[in-house]
């Protein structure tokens, strides 16, 4: 169950991410001048507001792998650090483009946060498509760093995955933002660009997923027997079908249906490695060995259950307001605003209570020595805090001129 | 060995990546609660120059959030990348704490974007209350993280069988069962606000001694330095509790913050000075305080290092100057908040005197390092063990080479990270002022 978890938190990454790291691919590759400024403005703005919930997801994976499963966990952290390690460097970069990229409008600084945003988004994905390849081919044995450090990752199954990893990521991007684009007028040019990208990503995916087939032949023939039978072939056959048909409907430029395709096929390759993989997450280890104690894994469970009840509507809220058009920038017509009303004022008594809530939580938090006490303490402690707060009234006392060191004036 | 090999290494770079992400937790953790103040007195006047402030703020609470989310990625990486055994052997006994983490992480990464993005989009309140998780998901987040601390000092909620493998595991006990984490929190919390609080201040406290003291600034200022002053007295309160629990808890911890050598019924308080064989030099030594302030009786018997073997003992003066080191400043940053307050009460304005500003200008870099020293008090205290008791920090540390390549690397990105910031940050306050954020009444603006 706990796997289950992880692994529709990794389809969701892949997902999410992927279209992410996309973006970024795609800000390499925009070209120069007033169309490629175009190209990448639209590709930022649209990943902007999101790109940290859908970094989370990769958070979300870790935990819960290392709750659920900590051997397997501390085995492929060991073993493949080397790639790990770049991915973290990767997102680090990523994160800090972001950041970055708000504080400048000069075309130079913005072009060389770009080309290091975009680097940083191929670098992540493939690192990270090389742990998979990795793991795949069972060259993570159980252990502290039992495995090759350097031919566990530089392999053809890693290689072959770390490269489909990008290219999975351009196509969904692709496909995500020639959608997107619909929504702002005059975007004709945008949306060919991002039709024409992601016509050659999508091919450029659909070789790369077959020659993988081909090494996996050669360099992990258990995967490649799990993918021609039983539920493995199934998911492979929805990830063909899936894909050819997200390539149609973007040739047809019907967007909208290419996006959920494209999706479902990309889904569906991870669910076909799943299903290979079974019953073993690591060579000689089964899912069975590898979990945690039935308790941590039914909290596991329920955590992330009620994790879910308040996370899905919020994310909601986000994918509906960013997809709307919420989120963008230069709005069209500002929000009205409240009109002046006037300031609160500011209840004499605050201090002395601050000041009363204060004596109390010394005298229950120092003084006493029950673990109730100390209970009570902090809440008058807390009580006294926002007493004091309140009295100070720090934007009270602000709109109060005061004197200007006039000296220090220029 | 080779594992131990690359013991110091690990260990430092995993105090750097904390180092690093640490003071971005304080923004989380106190800076939403400030641009919602700032915000909620915009709804309450209608006063623009509110809702500019609070929406310059937010621009840099959102650059400092990336960033935090980043360098917080790093370090669940490292859990697995340096330190694969301790989660090998534990990850389900207090892995359940970062999982959750990930959920309140989630939330506030969700709505931080609603909340930037969505200003002139969404209704004014709607705006507000879309900010209101972004502060709650900050403490929560806070709270799994340090239950997992807690549990590192205080462990329960497992056995271990006679194979010394973890068995009968109660991850809801180890966590949120444990006595032991409450202070940590409320301790961090009020860190919190004192290092957000004087790190704002003081940057306009800067501003203000080049001349810059508009309405706008002033406000600025107060906020946060209200929010630090009323933050740093409670501190000291909550500061002697969690020494409490520590000599209850952790009483080789306490020994060695205070260089106590023998078990001493009576125990004085050493201030400054330096630990070698066995005492403390040159330090002033308070008679009985030890005891009366650890167990409120000052015949008390403290127990001292040598109720442990040398190899089960922490490095005495790391640790024993980071206590002081913390304690001195939090003093210090206490008796600056006490000033303000009694210029508030007694004049009902803000300070006039130069050196308040000066003073204020250093304050946020040293309520920077009191925190980090607070955490090299607990976590280098806590040594050899990373579970204390159960299991070493050398027993954990990864087999993997080429440590050092990873933390000259990884030092060179903080560099980076380090110096793009401090860009950014001064790129945005250049930011030139809306012309609204000028009071519609009294048309006093920004000045």
């Amino acid at each position: 169950m706990p796997l289950l978890i992880s692994w529709v938190a990794l389809a969701l990454y892949t997902l999410l991410a992927g279209a992410d790291f996309g973006a970024g691919f795609w800000q390499l590759t925009a070209g120069p001048g007033a169309h490629g400024r175009r190209l990448r403005d639209h590709a930022h703005h649209a990943m902007a507001p999101v790109w940290e919930a859908n970094h989370v997801w990769l958070v979300l994976v870790l935990t819960v792998m290392w709750t659920a499963y900590p051997t397997v966990f501390g085995s492929v952290c060991s073993t493949l650090a080397i790639p790990i390690f770049l991915a973290a460097i990767g997102i680090v970069l990523r994160g800090l483009c972001y950041a970055v990229q708000s504080a400048t409008e000069e075309p130079a600084e913005r072009r060389f946060i770009d080309t290091a945003f975009a680097l940083s988004s191929i670098l992540t994905p493939f690192m990270l498509g090389t742990v998979i390849g990795g793991i795949a081919s069972g060259r993570v044995p159980v252990g502290n760093a039992a495995g090759d450090m350097v031919t566990s990752w530089v392999n053809p199954t890693s290689l072959v995955s770390g490269c489909l990893a990008v290219a999975v990521g351009a196509y969904l991007a692709a496909v995500f933002l020639a959608a997107d684009a619909r929504r702002h007028p005059g975007s004709g040019p945008l949306e060919r660009a991002f039709r024409g990208r992601a016509l050659i990503a999508g091919v450029a995916a659909g070789v790369l997923a077959l020659v993988g087939l081909a090494v996996l032949a050669g360099d992990a023939p258990r995967i490649l027997a799990g993918l021609s039978s039983g539920w493995g072939l199934a998911a492979a056959a929805v990830s063909a079908v899936g894909g050819v048909g997200s390539l149609v409907l973007v040739l047809l430029r019907r967007f909208e249906p290419a996006r959920i395709a494209a999706g479902v096929a990309v889904a569906a390759i991870l669910a076909g490695w799943a299903a290979a993989q079974r019953p073993y997450l690591l060579p000689g280890l089964t899912l069975g060995d590898a979990a945690a104690d039935s308790a941590t894994l039914w909290a596991v469970v329920i955590s992330v259950l009620l994790g879910l009840v308040v996370l899905a509507p919020s994310l909601a809220l986000l994918f509906r307001l960013s997809l709307a058009g919420h989120l963008d920038p230069d709005p069209g017509a500002p929000v009205r605003h409240a009109t002046l009303g006037p300031d609160a004022v500011r209840p004499r008594w605050a201090g002395r209570v601050g000041l009363a809530c204060f004596l109390v939580g010394l005298v229950l938090l120092t003084l006493a020595d029950a673990g109730v006490a100390h209970v009570f303490g902090v809440i008058a402690l807390a009580g006294a805090g926002l007493a004091i707060f309140t009295a100070v009234g720090p934007d009270e006392v602000a709109a109060k001129s005061s004197r200007v060191f006039v000296r220090e004036r220029r | 060995m080779r594992a131990q090999e690359y013991l110091d290494q690990a260990r430092q770079l995993q105090a750097l990546s904390l180092a690093v992400h640490i003071p971005l937790v304080c923004f989380g953790i106190a800076f939403p609660s400030m641009v919602l103040f700032a915000e909620s007195r915009f709804l309450r006047t209608g006063d623009e120059i509110y809702r500019a402030l609070a929406r310059r703020w937010s621009k840099v609470m959102l650059t400092l959030f990336a960033v935090g989310v980043v360098t917080g990625t790093i370090l669940t990486f490292e859990f697995g990348l340096l330190w694969p055994d301790f989660v090998s052997a534990f990850g389900n006994v207090f892995g359940l704490g970062f999982a959750l983490e990930g959920f309140s992480f989630f939330l506030e990464a969700i709505f931080i974007g609603i909340y930037v993005y969505g200003w002139d989009r969404l209704s004014a309140r709607a705006h507000f209350l879309s900010g209101i998780p972004i502060a709650v998901a900050g403490v929560v987040g806070a709270l799994m993280v340090i239950a997992v601390n807690g549990w590192m000092n205080h462990p329960q909620g497992f056995q271990l069988d006679a194979q010394g493998r973890v068995v009968d595991i109660d991850p809801v006990r180890a966590l949120f069962a444990n006595t032991y984490f409450w202070h940590e929190l409320v301790h961090m919390y009020l860190a919190a606000f004192m290092v957000t609080g004087f790190v704002l201040a003081g940057a306009y406290a800067f501003g203000r001694l080049r001349g810059r003291w508009g309405r706008y600034e002033r406000t600025a200022l107060a906020v946060p330095l209200a929010a630090a002053s009323v933050a740093a007295p409670l501190q000291v309160l909550v500061g002697d509790w969690a020494a409490r629990d520590v000599a209850t808890e952790e009483p080789i911890k306490l020994a060695a913050l205070e260089g106590l050598a023998q078990t001493t019924a009576g125990a004085p308080e050493h201030l400054l000075g330096f630990y070698t064989a066995g005492q403390v030099r040159y330090g002033i030594e308070i008679p009985r305080l030890l005891s009366l302030l650890s167990f409120h009786n000052p015949n008390a018997v403290v127990r001292g290092l040598d109720t442990v073997p040398v190899t089960d003992q922490p490095p005495v003066n790391v640790v024993r100057f980071a206590f002081q080191t913390m304690v001195g400043i939090g003093t210090l940053l206490a008796l600056l908040a006490v000033v303000f307050l009694v210029v508030r009460w007694r004049r009902g304005r803000l300070p006039n005197s130069r050196r308040f500003y000066q003073l204020l200008v250093v304050a946020g870099p040293l309520a920077y390092v009191a925190m980090i020293a607070g955490w090299v008090t607990t976590e280098v205290g806590r040594q050899p063990w990373v579970v204390y008791g159960v299991m070493r920090t050398g027993a954990a540390v990864t087999g993997a080479t080429g440590i050092p390549v990873g933390y000259g690397v990884l030092a060179g990105t903080y560099a980076l990270l380090a110096a793009a910031v401090c860009w950014t940050l001064r790129r945005l306050a250049k930011v030139p002022m809306p012309t609204g954020a000028v009071h519609p009444l009294t048309g006093v603006g920004a000045g």
